[in-house]
């Protein structure tokens, strides 16, 4: 039985590039922005890093394949570095892949880049892209917002939930994570809206109306992680560690068997299981002091609120809409704006939520932070789509947490 | 005993209603002397349809509730064949799910192509499927765009217990060139319509109906059902007169609900009126196109033998209402819109994957699990049951003609799609499996969780860089 990452690994030092519409910024300079923060932030040379990884989702709508745009854009020392994808949880994998090298005891100290540059496409939302020559032939080429929207239909369906009732728990997501990207000088979207702007926004794919869709965004992030013992033989004080670091995968059973009814991920499910197993958290509800996740779409941070285990089923959205996951509710979901405000550059958001959860943590929030520093923060990082998709769950806290 | 003859037959009539009003509000200024014709409705096909996909449902009409297997052979009649050079009758074939064992063929070049390949076939001793369908091609303000339609029609002829025998037929070939479309040209060429029907239907037809008529030797008022597929009003009714058949014969030529569907309008025709005859009725059925095909059928005591077909009527009670000229016209490339930067997506086929999965693909044909009755698709070399994983063990199963729900539904704005917003989700089949899929003829609001479907051949991108068309199966509404 493996004993899990739970404190083996502590984060060194992170950085995140401004995310937006960077249009006058190529993707090896957003990379270079988060990594000088992360180096600052760790407080060593190039020539400390024992190997890297890259987490990059659209290659070729930017960097192209392989490692090494990374290696050129850093002029890292010839060491590894290795390209990965697994859709919109590309970020997480990336920092998954730096854990565990340091873990294993083969490297010292590994860094973990995300990035993505998708205002290069000439027109809005994700660029369009194959699945498959097979895929392609008998699969859906539909857009991102067209598959989450199903969830609301299934939603509805399972927990007879009003279709006006989910819209306004849906509008809340949006307005809330509105509201705190406004203090966040680094998000992609800094204005706060009103219930009324989002419910008669334009129907982008019928229930997600435009404000129900996150920002599609350029950015990159960075984290440089090490063992604990090493980091505090570098000087540091307030370690922050991984506790948890779990990935989930479908196997097509949601898709293709009939057993999945369509209102939840099951990855998600699954993942967080063994999340909390090995961060040793026995009651999420009343542990976690923060959390991140994968709000691409409103309806997807609903109902991700359920399958952390956070709220029960069916009462996610009666939850969000009394607060609970405001930045001044109990549990604060996507303090920094999330997805929908910070943006989301595919590669990088993974790890810009790690960066968040890290900032706070340390208190280093500035205008948005957490009044008291929080112990366990969870990032959710989710790619694919609800009937098939790549789940990620890393849980970061205080080394004596 | 086993005689030779029709065994079943069917149709198939595109969903969506133009209404000609609609058509000559738009191009009236131009177009005036049209106002006559500008009343009733044309079935138009949807931009996902072509000539084999509408064959296609007419075959599936036509062998409903019959064992596939006895099709020896599968034609396609048309002079909008989407390929060239690609069997056509071999898509219809696959999409059938027909044994591989079976021989096709693609019959072209005029309007009487469908007489033509159903002669041929009652000629034969072969149990054959002859389709054919039309999309038609009129010029946007020309007569033919207010009198076509686009339609298909299937029949069944073998072996068996025949619901109509042929009694005589009767052929006449002439380069008598009344219109013309070149391969590759988009529209056809008509020539004067008062030559046409004086020179052409009257003088070549009557002979040769008076020919038939002595070959089987009956009276002209022996028939009961006068079947001229022709667009030009009173032509039927004078030929009638001409023959002696009696003006009460005249079948409907489906004008005010349907339009003339070129090479499918005869077999068309034939489905109709087999819909409603009785036993020992005789049917003249009278194609003309440079010259003409004449058969005499008469109707045997099975007619009532075969479960009752969709057929015309059923087709065309199926009917959306549209007064959207613009988006006929868009949806058959006469009006460039700007289709946005998302339409530039390449959707270049690989050969060698449809030729591996061409039964998925074509065929809708899933996986059963063997050990654990778990339906899936596509197949699969490990099952995708949760709790047994089981690993070569399962065999075809076919789900075009399973019912299916609703499970989740979106209308999506964002992606491209001809007809948007584009409806997809996923759909659950009545005795498992499951699958994503596109939603088509949905009218409106019609859709929610739970709703019944039917699956439907469709075409599901065009490659444009490379003149290719890429076929799978949709979820209609049930009915």
């Amino acid at each position: 039985m493996a004993k899990g990452i739970r404190d083996k690994v502590a984060i060194l030092g992170m950085g995140c590039a401004k995310f937006g519409e960077r249009w006058d910024k190529d993707e090896d300079q957003l990379m270079l922005e988060a990594y000088e923060e992360a180096m600052a932030d760790a407080g060593i040379e190039a020539s400390q890093i024992d190997a890297a990884w890259l987490g990059a989702a659209f290659d070729a709508q930017n960097i192209g394949p392989s490692g090494i745009p990374l290696a050129v854009a850093l002029r890292l020392p010839d060491i590894g570095v290795t390209k990965v994808e697994n859709y919109c949880a590309s970020g997480t994998e990336s920092f998954r892949g730096a854990v565990y090298a340091v873990a294993s005891g083969a490297c010292d100290i590994a860094l973990a880049m995300g990035a993505e540059k998708l205002k290069d496409t000439g027109y809005g939302g994700l660029p369009v892209r194959t699945r498959g020559t097979t895929h392609d032939m008998v699969g859906i080429t539909g857009s991102a917002p067209g598959n989450f929207a199903q969830l609301a239909s299934a939603y509805r369906g399972v927990h007879g939930v009003g279709k006006d009732d989910l819209k306004r728990a849906m509008a809340h997501v949006s307005v809330k994570s509105h509201a705190n990207g406004a203090k966040n000088p680094k998000a992609h979207l800094q204005k706060a809206v009103t219930m009324d702007q989002v419910l008669n926004a334009p129907m982008i794919a019928e229930p997600l109306g435009l404000f129900d869709c996150c920002g599609v965004s350029d950015g990159a992030a960075c984290a440089i992680v090490t063992t604990p013992e090493i980091a505090r033989a570098l000087g540091k004080t307030d370690i922050v560690t991984v506790k948890a670091l779990q990935l989930a995968t479908s196997n097509g059973w949601e898709m293709q068997a009939q057993g999945w009814n369509g209102s939840y991920f099951h990855t998600t499910r699954v993942a967080a299981t063994k999340a909390y197993d090995e961060a040793g958290i026995t009651d999420p509800r009343s542990q976690l002091s923060l959390i991140e996740v994968h709000d691409c779409f409103s309806v997807t941070e609903l109902v991700t609120m359920e399958d952390l285990h956070i709220s029960k089923e069916g009462q996610g959205w009666r939850d969000v809409l009394d607060g609970f996951y405001d930045s001044d509710g109990p549990i604060p979901c996507q303090i920094d704006g999330g997805l929908k405000c910070f943006g989301h550059p595919i590669g990088a958001s993974g790890l810009r939520m790690i960066y968040e959860n890290y900032l706070q943590i340390l208190g280093r929030a500035g205008e948005r932070q957490r009044r008291d520093n929080p112990v366990f923060a969870l990032s959710h990082n989710l790619g694919g789509m609800p009937n098939q998709n790549v789940s990620s769950i890393a849980i970061i806290g205080r080394a004596d947490a | 005993m086993s005689e030779f003859g029709i065994l079943s037959f069917g149709a198939y009539v595109p969903i969506t209603r133009l209404q000609r009003s609609a058509i000559h509000a738009t191009n009236g200024w131009f177009a005036g002397g049209l106002r006559g014709l500008a009343k009733g409705e044309k079935a138009v096909a949807n931009w996902d349809e072509d000539s084999v996909t509408m064959a296609l449902e007419a075959a599936r009409d036509a062998l409903d509730g019959l064992d596939r297997a006895i099709v020896q052979r599968v034609a396609i009649a048309s002079t909008t064949l989407p390929f060239a050079d690609r069997q056509n009758a071999g898509i219809v074939k696959e999409a059938l799910n027909l044994p591989d064992a079976v021989g096709a063929l693609d019959v072209a070049g005029s309007q009487r192509a469908a007489t033509s390949a159903l002669l041929a076939a009652l000629d034969g001793s072969e149990t054959t499927l002859v389709t054919a369908a039309e999309i038609t091609t009129p010029k946007p303000a020309s007569e033919r765009e207010m009198t076509s339609g686009d339609a298909a029609a299937a029949v069944l002829v073998g072996s068996g217990e025949p619901l109509a025998k042929l009694i005589a037929s009767h052929s006449v070939t002439v380069d008598f060139v009344d219109h013309f479309r070149e391969a590759g040209e988009a529209h056809d060429y008509d020539w004067e319509a008062r030559w046409v029907r004086d020179e052409g239907f009257a003088r070549i037809m009557t002979p040769a109906i008076a020919a038939l008529l002595a070959k089987a030797g009956v009276k002209g008022d022996a028939i009961d059902h006068f079947l001229v597929p022709v667009a030009v009003k009173g032509v039927p009714e004078m030929l009638a007169k001409k023959a002696g058949v009696a003006d009460s014969a005249v079948a409907d030529a489906l004008t005010a609900t349907l339009g003339h569907a070129g090479v499918a309008h005869a077999l068309v025709m034939l489905s109709a009126t087999l819909e409603t005859a009785k036993a020992g009725q005789r049917i003249l059925l009278a194609s003309f196109g440079q010259g003409c095909d004449l058969l005499l059928f008469e109707v045997t005591d099975k007619i009532g033998s075969i479960k009752p077909r969709l057929g015309v009527s059923g087709w065309l009670a199926r009917r959306i209402e549209s007064t959207n000229y613009a988006k006929y016209l868009f949806h058959r490339g006469l009006l460039p819109l700007d289709r946005g930067a998302r339409a530039e997506h390449d959707s270049k086929t690989a050969l060698t994957a449809l030729w591996r999965g061409r039964k998925a693909v074509l065929g809708l044909v899933g996986g059963r699990c063997t050990k654990t009755g778990t339906v899936q698709f596509p197949k699969s070399e490990v099952s995708v049951n949760a709790n047994d994983h089981a690993v070569g063990t399962q065999e075809d199963y076919p789900l075009a003609e399973v019912p299916a729900k609703v499970m989740t539904w979106t209308a999506d704005a964002l992606t491209y799609s001809p007809d948007p917003p584009s409806y997809y989700g996923n759909i659950d089949f009545v005795g498992g499996g499951r699958m994503m899929t596109e939603f088509t003829d949905f009218a409106g609001d019609t859709l929610d969780v739970g709703a019944d479907l039917r699956m439907m051949f469709r075409i599901k991108a065009y490659d444009e860089n490379r003149g290719f068309r890429r076929y799978f199966w949709k979820a209609a509404p049930a009915f």
